[in-house]
């Protein structure tokens, strides 16, 4: 009765063997990456539910504006440049349009010093200006603001930011809000984030003026780890951001487990 | 001959005994050939760095430039004429000068045009060589002589006669002098090298034209004038590549590097670049890279005591500037202005700007619109800022608001400014946007500025 024979097996292997095979599929995957080192964002909630403790470095990461950001990239531009002034190097900023401003960005921890930039004239050029600059050892990463990010164009920089261990930013931006859609596709990049303004901290209320800039910080995709939100305060004049005052002694939502990334 | 020895009606090519006799007192020098090459040749070089990189000496009293493509740097043609013509006169040097269509045409005109300055726009050149005599065809006075005699004195007549008995009787050289005059013929101009110009030579028995092939060769020579430059001890800061092709034409191509580098395999990489934008025509039988302008390398000392060392980056920016163009590569350094617009100076990428002298507690807004956009707002008090606006077609009710950041025209750049001023002021909508926008005007007097509102950027 050759037909009637079923199989059975257990369903539960034991976690030590599961473990190991993490652990044999994570050394194949980054086997030929020059660092695996993270930069942490210095906000304990933040970095406890990123792998590794903090952004990866040696890849590339993706950042788009919330509403009407999508078009001016102003929150994408500025968390990008906290990040990276919190890298050890100088930073290759690839754009197409020269509306920039670099006082804030020297507000945000990036002096002129620090920063070369490089106009080009389309998105490919963007792109193409990125991986010459992540083939370069001794930046601390690279920045560039492109619309469309194609699979085989971020894996190319996925690639090029692997071998250096520099950390690639692309910052989505696009000229109109329908486009902003294409954050959607996949890509090769290791975490996408959306940025968007929040009301700012509140002052005493006989004061006038506009408190420190907020922002909603979302994780919309990590490799290696779950999508969250969190509210924080925009990057200080060196690039740390921080956890807003009436947050800042309790954890926001339920976080336990802290480091143990699924992989 | 001077200027003085000209009013007295001495011309060149009289008799030594016929001068004399002409003007008692005359001070005799012997020609120095080969000083006045040597001359011209330098005078070329000099040309060289300020004009074009094709630069010839025209020998025995000239230059040949090939201004194709270099006039606008100068603001036209006439004005870079002038301008050459006022160097040339603080050297010391007479001169006249005529931009044509061709190398022929230019240098009869300069010569033979009583013009000192003679621009002939692209076309014309037929007309005003007709009336010019027949030696400012730079042929030998023989030629000239012979012409005369059946009575050919001026190019027009020239250029009427059928030229198949012109070349039976007189050669070929009168005919094919006459076509490169009008331009109908190309004729090269082989730039001029200085002796100590570190450069390598290659010459093809059978022309190449395949792209692979010329970037191969132009690799080999690449490692050939690295190894020149080694032993000089220099790096250079321009290299020049010539590709002499089959039918006399000559193409070049140029890279400009931030820092002296003699890295063979980058400069050929850089040089390869180039190679796109040259076109190889039925083949290429010379190809000659030369480094025009060299200087020593700049040796860097590793910090033993564990201080940070400074990446080096200037192949990253050649690269790049090679790529996107020189004008694409830059820092954003500060300058000496409170008008948000005048506070940014590109700086060039290879150098580090000095410390940053840009406020740090104002704030300044992470996208900054070059052209401010009107905005309509309902502002109730001249100090305070608008209680909302509509920008893009959406009206936005302000929630908070810092300023005004008041900012005054410079008085010292332009009259017009003496009076003006702006209040910045930066707003935050209900949805937490953060904007800066601006009052042409102190919100009080006509004179300060228009009172209109303006967007002036983004915050992050």
């Amino acid at each position: 009765m050759e037909q009637g024979r079923s199989v059975s097996m257990s369903l539960t292997p034991s976690p030590a063997a599961l473990d190991a095979l993490r652990r044999k599929v994570r050394a194949l995957e980054t086997q030929d990456r020059v660092t695996r080192a993270v930069l942490p964002f210095g906000v304990p909630p933040l970095d406890a539910r990123l792998p590794g403790g903090g952004l990866a470095m040696g890849a590339l990461h993706e950042v788009a504006g919330g509403a009407d950001e999508a078009l001016y990239g102003a929150t994408a531009a500025r968390f990008a440049a906290g990040v990276l002034a919190r890298a050890q190097g100088e930073v290759l900023w690839c754009r197409r349009q020269a509306d920039l401003f670099a006082p804030s960005l020297a507000q945000a921890g990036l002096p002129p010093e620090r920063v070369i930039f490089a106009d080009a004239g389309d998105e490919a050029g963007v792109l193409a200006a990125m991986e010459e600059g992540l083939r370069w050892p001794g930046l601390a990463g690279v920045i560039g603001e492109v619309g469309k990010l194609s699979m085989t164009a971020s894996r190319r920089l996925q690639l090029a930011a692997e071998k250096s261990g520099q950390i690639a930013i692309a910052v989505r931006r696009w000229r109109r809000i329908a486009d902003a859609a294409d954050l959607g596709q996949p890509t090769a990049a290791e975490t996408r984030w959306r940025v968007s303004p929040l009301p700012s901290s509140p002052l005493p209320p006989s004061v006038p003026g506009v408190g420190r800039p907020r922002w909603f910080l979302e994780l919309l995709r990590c490799k290696a780890g779950d999508a969250f939100d969190i509210e924080l305060e925009a990057c200080d004049a060196k690039g740390h951001l921080r956890l807003p005052a009436p947050l800042a002694h309790r954890p926001v939502g339920p976080y336990a487990g802290q480091g143990r990334a699924v992989a | 001959m001077n200027l003085a020895a000209a009013k007295t009606g001495l011309r060149f090519g009289q008799a030594v005994a016929h001068a004399t006799a002409l003007v008692p007192g005359l001070l005799l020098h012997d020609l120095d050939a080969e000083g006045d090459n040597a001359a011209l040749q330098r005078l070329a070089l000099w040309a060289q760095r300020l004009y074009s990189p094709t630069v010839a000496a025209d020998p025995p009293d000239g230059l040949v430039i090939d201004a194709t493509g270099c006039a606008h740097l100068f603001g036209g043609e006439e004005k870079m004429l002038i301008d050459l013509r006022r160097r040339l006169a603080k050297a010391g040097y007479a001169a006249t000068v005529a931009i044509a269509d061709s190398w022929g045409g230019a240098h009869a005109l300069a010569r033979y045009s009583r013009r000192s300055l003679f621009v002939v726009p692209p076309g014309g050149l037929g007309v005003q060589l007709k009336d010019l005599p027949v030696a400012a065809l730079r042929l030998p006075p023989e030629t000239v002589q012979a012409l005369a005699k059946p009575g050919f004195d001026t190019i027009g007549e020239l250029e009427a006669t059928a030229k198949g008995p012109l070349v039976h009787r007189f050669g070929l050289q009168p005919v094919r002098r006459l076509d490169q005059a009008h331009g109908r013929e190309r004729e090269p101009i082989e730039p001029v090298f200085s002796p100590e110009t570190p450069r390598a030579a290659k010459i093809f028995a059978e022309p190449i034209g395949a792209p692979e092939t010329i970037a191969r060769y132009l690799t080999e020579l690449t490692v050939e004038l690295c190894a020149t430059l080694e032993a000089l001890t220099l790096g250079a800061k321009t290299i020049d590549a010539w590709f002499y092709r089959v039918d006399h034409r000559v193409e070049g191509a140029r890279i400009s590097l931030s820092t002296p580098a003699r890295d063979a395999r980058r400069l050929a990489k850089l040089l390869c670049e180039k190679l796109e934008k040259v076109d190889p025509g039925f083949g290429v039988d010379k190809m000659v890279l030369a480094a025009p302008r060299a200087a020593p390398l700049a040796y860097s000392q590793d910090d033993v005591l564990g201080g940070r060392r400074v990446a080096d980056l200037s192949g990253l920016i050649d690269t790049l500037r090679v790529r996107l163009g020189a004008e694409a590569v830059y820092r954003l350094a500060s300058a000496e202005s409170d008008i948000p617009e005048r506070s940014v100076r590109k700086a060039p990428a290879a150098e580090t700007p000095a410390a940053f002298s840009w406020p740090v507690d104002w704030p300044r807004p992470t996208r900054f619109f070059p052209r401010p956009e009107p905005i309509e707002t309902v502002a109730l008090l001249p100090d305070q800022p608008p209680a909302s606006f509509t920008w893009r077609g959406v009206r936005r009710r302000v929630r908070r608001a810092d300023g005004p950041e008041r900012v005054f025209g410079e008085w010292w750049k332009a009259d017009a400014e003496l009076a003006r001023s702006r209040d910045y002021f930066q707003v935050e909508d209900e949805g937490g946007e953060r904007y800066w926008i601006y009052r042409d005007g102190d919100g009080e007097d006509a004179a300060t500025g228009s009172q209109r509102w303006f967007m002036a950027g983004v915050f992050g």
